[in-house]
């Protein structure tokens, strides 16, 4: 078995020490060793974008990502989005305008728009829908997700003007 | 307030979305993993396996006491073939699990696997079905005479009349390459073993957890009631997680022989090689045509690639056997002539996906009638109008009887929407300027909940269709419901909510539904084949019923009235025309705790129904309205509309999320998604990078729009939705590609409408095109 490294990580504001093999992807890491299931698996190549998190606040595809890579980074997944029982003005979107079926590849829609959104809170209807062609659904067909994120993103410019 | 057509939010969404979902491979990280190890070839004989010496590492040899999956259909015509869940002598497809490694981790399971050495005798492989037809063709399976293992034959009498009486013969060769169903969740199993017990647990992402569990008891010979299948959260199926795979028979066989906790989740690359396909299909017709337009009688031969096994338990004859019976569509003509064949091949098996045959078939209605209007110079909408079923019921050549539908209206309203006059207009000034656009049309009928009989007619040994639903209100007055229906997307707990709450006069939020646990729920036959609304949904509304039916009885004998003066309502029973009232909660607390008052009812509130309905037809029109780009062959979809008749929507956000997904997957099927084998039998397109499902860059918004007919034959007035959108898009779609290019006399008839296809195309036509 390949040697294991320690590595701490800072997941959602809680810190996490763990011992991996340097070959154990950032999204194995965090569903098997952190214990955070919500960031899923869809293709383990890079395609779907299932498995995106963000790391120092950008959209990354932690399948495609080394854990001992994250050593020293900030990452947040799905579980960190809400603020305690309040749902993220882009989780509440994609609830009120069935942005999500079966909900698997929902996690990584939501983390992808947060990032964007937090890069870029302007960004137009068709930029919304460009960015989210970085991911895969196959349960939706999109509209309602492209919807609940340019209605989010609305929200939350009202929410940082107010 | 009613419940029933309301946008409710899904109930199941909060946790989905804050990450809390429950998916396979959430639930086993401390399980052993599984890897597989698969046939690098399509054919051949299995001359040894080396096994490296420090793993957990079994093969076939080692599971002979495994009885084959061999899934049964009573036809003459039907040859059965046995599946073995590991072979021993032979391999007949690339991907085919050939052994089995177990060890702590899936990293290190794969190393192990990587070290399996298979010497493999390798034979030429089948991989071309018209190929696998030629009566010199070497069969696939030893066993079976030739490659065909189902036909369906038949042939009325007058058809012979109707093509010497035709004004005009259409004859085309449809082809629908292979697709799969592709979830964005893979397959997977978690199989636990209780040592205290004995029993075996497989949680596994499925779509029929109790025919699963048949399935493999039957198969490891042990005692059903020492396995326990769930269906936890499942990340998309669209059919293809309804069959029983051998991996699954594998994991339990495993557990118990290692007892111990095992699990196997599934691979990109490995569920495009080795889950199940669909539509792989060449259809061949003959119509003939009156002058005026309409279809006299109808001549087809149908092909479906059935790949390497026949699936269980709705066997290899689904594809074509749906084909044979439902070809006619929405068109209401009498004379049908038609064979229709499965045809093995050493490919990945195939199975239900999203429509099952009726995207090929409803192409291929929708392509001819479009030609032949062109050749008989009416148009595209007039042709339809004349051929389409306007009484019923209606009783097709083959003996379907479609109930009240909306053909005709639904076409029409879709046209007007769609405003053809002003795109015409706007089609000719394109034009001018070089730009193609095209519109298109497609009208079908989607058979939907359909029961016993439509699965008993097809001579299955299995024969699924009935659900049956426990409702019980425990004292609060809080109420569950116990399905064998097994969701997985399709937001049925909350429209089941929905019919219960409108029942028993309850918030929806009361109302816990319990799915996808053979230890918890009836028997019952999962979610497949738009049925669970309408037959999951009867059912629930039936035990329902009787449970207020019980509570109107209770309220009566409290408050000194007659039942049928008992309204429930907002949470309340009561009393019509005055001011007496009682909460439901206060009522179900008396029916268990002082049920000694109420003379003639048993204690509780607890009862189950059963429902199996004949059956009920959705029907839909589709319009697409596409630019062609004639120099890279590039379709760009403008516009998309839908007007779409499934009677009664218990929720309206959720029927129009069933519509889009399934249009985006009938989108996927008209212009992108296709396997590729090379000749040898190798899968050349085993990742999301050569296998192309599309962005949101390449669905257009879908406009829908609703009819409403409601059928005596859906207790619950809802049919059936679930793929209405994945059946009628790829031919609107093609039409309209066909519409643009015209001008170059362009027909397509091979789905998908690649770039490369049109540019093809274009080049036979003599215009210059990127190569
Ligand atoms: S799982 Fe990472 S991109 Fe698909
Ligand atoms: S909701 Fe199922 S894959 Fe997106």
């Amino acid at each position: 078995m390949p040697d294991k490294r320690d590595v701490t990580l800072a997941v959602n504001g809680k810190t996490y020490a763990v011992s991996i093999e340097p070959r154990r992807s950032l999204a194995d890491v965090l569903r098997d060793d952190c214990g955070l299931t919500g960031t899923h698996l869809g293709c383990e190549h890079g395609v779907c974008g299932a498995c995106t998190v963000l790391v120092n606040d950008k959209p990354v595809r932690s399948c495609l990502m080394f854990g001992v890579q994250a050593e020293g980074k900030v990452v947040r997944t799905v579980e960190g989005l809400a603020d305690g029982d309040t749902l993220h003005p882009l989780q509440q979107a994609f609830w009120e305008n069935h942005g999500l079926q079966c909900g698997f590849c929902t996690p990584g829609f939501l983390m992808l728009a947060a990032g964007a959104l937090q890069e870029n809170p302007d960004m137009s209807d068709d930029d919304i829908k460009d960015v989210l062609s970085s991911n895969l659904c196959r349960c939706t067909g999109y509209q309602n997700i492209v919807k609940a994120v340019r209605l989010a993103a609305r929200e939350m410019r009202a929410r940082t003007r107010a | 307030m009613n419940w029933i057509g309301r946008r409710l939010p899904r109930l199941e969404d909060p946790a989905l979305l804050k990450g809390g979902g429950s998916y396979v491979a959430d639930r086993a990280s401390k399980a052993a993993a599984v890897c597989f190890v698969r046939s690098p070839v399509a054919r051949g004989t299995i001359v040894d396996i080396e096994i490296p010496s420090d793993g957990i590492i079994f093969t076939g040899r080692d599971l002979v006491d495994v009885k084959p999956i061999r899934p049964i259909l009573h036809r003459p015509d039907y040859v059965a073939i046995g599946q073995p869940v590991l072979p021993v002598d032979r391999v007949s497809f690339c991907g085919q699990a050939i052994a089995v490694v177990v060890a702590d981790d899936p990293a290190l399971a794969e190393d192990v696997a990587e070290q399996v050495f298979v010497d493999i005798d390798v034979a030429d492989a089948i991989i071309d079905f018209e190929a696998a037809l030629a009566l010199d063709a070497t069969p696939v399976h030893p066993d079976a005479a030739s490659n065909v293992l189902v036909e369906g034959r038949m042939r009325t009498q007058g058809l012979d009349k109707a093509f010497a009486d035709a004004a005009e013969i259409v004859t085309l060769d449809v082809r629908s390459h292979r697709q799969s169903a592709a979830p964005m969740e893979n397959r997977g199993g978690l199989a636990e073993y209780d040592a205290a017990s004995g029993r075996v647990t497989l949680t596994a992402s499925v779509q029929m957890p109790h025919m699963l569990r048949t399935g493999i008891a039957d198969t490891l010979g042990m005692p059903e009631s020492d396995l326990r299948v769930i269906a936890p959260d499942v990340g998309g199926g669209f059919g293809q997680k309804m069959s029983l795979f051998p991996e699954y028979v594998v994991l339990v066989w495993l557990a118990r022989k290692l007892k111990r906790s095992v699990a196997w989740i599934e691979d990109r690359r490995e569920n495009l090689l080795a889950s199940a396909h669909g539509r792989d299909q060449a259809f061949s017709l003959r119509g003939a045509f009156a002058g005026d337009g309409r279809l006299l009688g109808l001549d087809a031969d149908l092909r479906s690639n059935i790949g390497a096994f026949s699936c269980y338990p709705v066997t290899c004859g689904v594809e074509p056997l749906m084909a044979f019976a439902e070809l006619p569509g929405p068109y209401d003509f009498a004379e049908y002539g038609v064979r229709s064949r499965g045809v093995t091949t050493n490919t990945c098996m195939m199975a239900p996906y999203r429509g099952v045959s009726r995207p090929t078939l409803t192409f291929s209605m929708e392509r001819m009638m479009d030609v032949a209007a062109k050749r008989l110079g009416i148009d595209a909408a007039e042709i339809r109008r004349r051929n389409l079923i306007k009484t019923f019921p209606h009783r097709s050549p083959t003996g379907l009887v479609y109930d009240e539908g909306s053909y005709l209206q639904a076409m029409e309203v879709a046209l007007d929407a769609a405003d053809l006059p002003a795109f015409r207009e706007r089609q000719a000034a394109m034009r001018e300027r070089g730009q193609y656009l095209g519109v298109g049309l497609s009208v079908f009928s989607e058979r939907t909940g359909y029961g016993t009989p439509a699965y008993a007619a097809r001579g299955m040994e299995i024969v699924p269709g009935y659900e049956i639903v426990d409702c019980s209100m425990d004292p609060s007055g809080d109420v569950v419901l116990r399905i064998g229906s097994s969701p997985h997307g399709q937001g049925l707990k909350t429209s089941l909510a929905q019919l219960v709450s409108d029942e028993l006069g309850i918030e929806p939020q009361r109302i816990r539904i319990i799915s996808g646990d053979t230890d918890a729920t009836p028997y019952g036959w999962g979610t497949f084949a738009s049925r669970s609304m309408v037959i999951a949904g009867g059912a629930s509304k039936l035990a329902a019923g009787k449970v207020a039916v019980k509570l109107k009885t209770i309220a009566a004998t409290l408050m000194e009235t007659s039942p049928d003066n008992i309204e429930l309502k907002d949470g309340w029973a009561r009393v019509s025309h005055s001011n007496q009232a009682m909460e439901i909660g206060a009522l179900a607390r008396a029916a268990y705790h002082q049920s000694h008052r109420f003379k003639g009812l048993l204690p509780g509130l607890h009862e189950s129904a059963v429902y199996d309905p004949g059956g009920t037809f959705s029907n839909a029109c589709h319009v697409a309205m596409v630019e062609v780009d004639i120099e890279t062959g590039g379709v760009r979809i403008e516009r998309f509309l839908v007007a779409e008749d499934a009677g009664v929507l218990i929720n309206p956000m959720i029927v129009d999320g069933q519509i889009t997904g399934g249009v985006a997957q009938g989108i996927a099927n008209a212009l992108f998604e296709e396997i590729v084998y090379d000749d040898t039998g190798n899968l050349l397109t085993a990742s999301f990078a050569d296998y192309l499902p599309p962005t949101a860059a390449e669905i257009p918004e879908i406009e829908i729009m609703h009819m409403e007919t409601v059928s005596p034959e859906s207790v619950t007035k809802a049919k059936g939705v679930g793929e209405g959108g994945a059946i009628g898009a790829p031919a609107a779609i093609v039409n309209a590609i066909c519409d643009a290019l015209s001008p170059f006399g362009i027909e397509l008839f091979e789905l998908p409408a690649t770039p490369q296809r049109i540019r093809e195309a274009l080049r036979r036509a003599g215009v210059a095109t990127y190569a």
